[in-house]
């Protein structure tokens, strides 16, 4: 049998590090799949990874049990993206000019017939990719939290540290932000 | 054009295509590898932080000094005086010296 989460967090603290593997084996799936969702190269995105699971190896001490590992972990995960977005703010993508011929066909199908949605959601998702990568780091993270990921805001302000007031007016901003940048990108571009 | 629409028609794309969970072969090793590897010390990034962190208390004692320096000294006419004084005193000193 599996020994649980909190046998081996407690073998650890005992100093049986190489118990902490088995909490990286069975978590890392997880934490690979947040990681990717802010990071596009898998070298950034293994440092992600990596540094999540250092910073939980040496706060372990701090993990209190009241809530489940998986938490206290993913909690850990997203403020080590976030702090990743943060950091990568000047290397974000400036423009939008450079959009692949999918992109526009896809882009003009919706002006013709915004209801048709069935053809290649290839060259959405490349083109959500573009839009989010313009986005504030926190604009970014409220809207994949609360958008994609469908995360209640009591969960983001857990998640995120925010308040939840402040994770109301964040995303609140960010659907602005990102109306504002799909607006530019219609008018410049070919619509 | 509907932005909103098209919004979240670009957020139900992003939806649909969730990322890969794939771990990268023996991963969990490498982070291990990390772990146990001996804690290298960086020299420069120490003497930095302590840099940093003497910043305050040295603003702090400047500050302080200043203060007492600025409340210990004479009034303003004294002083004046005085260093009238000694500049007339070092002048001729200067003067008997050379009249010897």
């Amino acid at each position: 049998m599996e020994p649980s989460d909190t046998e081996l967090i407690a073998a650890v603290r005992k100093g049986e590090v190489e118990k902490f593997e088995t909490l990286i084996t069975r978590y890392q799936p997880r934490v690979f799949a947040t990681a990717r969702r802010y990071a596009r190269r898998e070298d950034e995105v293994q440092d992600i990874v990596q540094e999540v699971f250092i910073k939980a190896f040496q706060k372990l001490d701090s993990f209190r049990a009241e809530a489940p590992f998986e938490h206290w972990l993913m909690r850990m995960a997203v403020r080590t993206c976030y702090d990743f977005l943060r950091s990568h703010q000047r290397n974000r993508e400036t423009t939008l000019t450079d959009l692949s011929d999918l992109e526009v066909d896809w882009l003009e199908r919706f002006a013709a017939g915004p209801e048709d949605n069935s053809k290649n959601t290839d060259a959405a998702r490349t083109l959500v990719e573009r839009v989010m990568a313009q986005l504030s780091p926190e604009a970014r993270l409220v809207i994949t939290l609360l958008e994609i990921e469908d995360r209640s805001v009591k969960e983001i302000a857990r998640l995120t540290g925010w308040s939840v007031p402040l994770v109301k007016v964040r995303a609140f901003r960010a659907r602005a932000q990102m109306k504002k940048i799909l607006e530019t990108l219609t008018q410049e571009k070919y619509l | 054009m509907d932005l909103e629409k098209l919004r979240q028609k670009l957020i139900a794309a992003a939806k649909a295509t969730p990322p890969s969970d794939h771990v990268p072969y023996a991963f969990e090793k490498r982070i291990m590898a990390r772990l146990a590897a001996p804690l290298t010390m960086d020299v420069w990034a120490v003497w930095g932080r302590w840099l940093w962190r003497a910043v305050a208390p040295c603003m702090s004692v400047m500050a302080a000094l200043g203060v007492w320096v600025l409340a210990t000294m004479p009034p303003a006419d004294s002083e004046s005086q005085n260093l009238e004084q000694a500049i007339e005193s070092t002048l001729l000193s200067s003067d008997d010296v050379a009249g010897e």
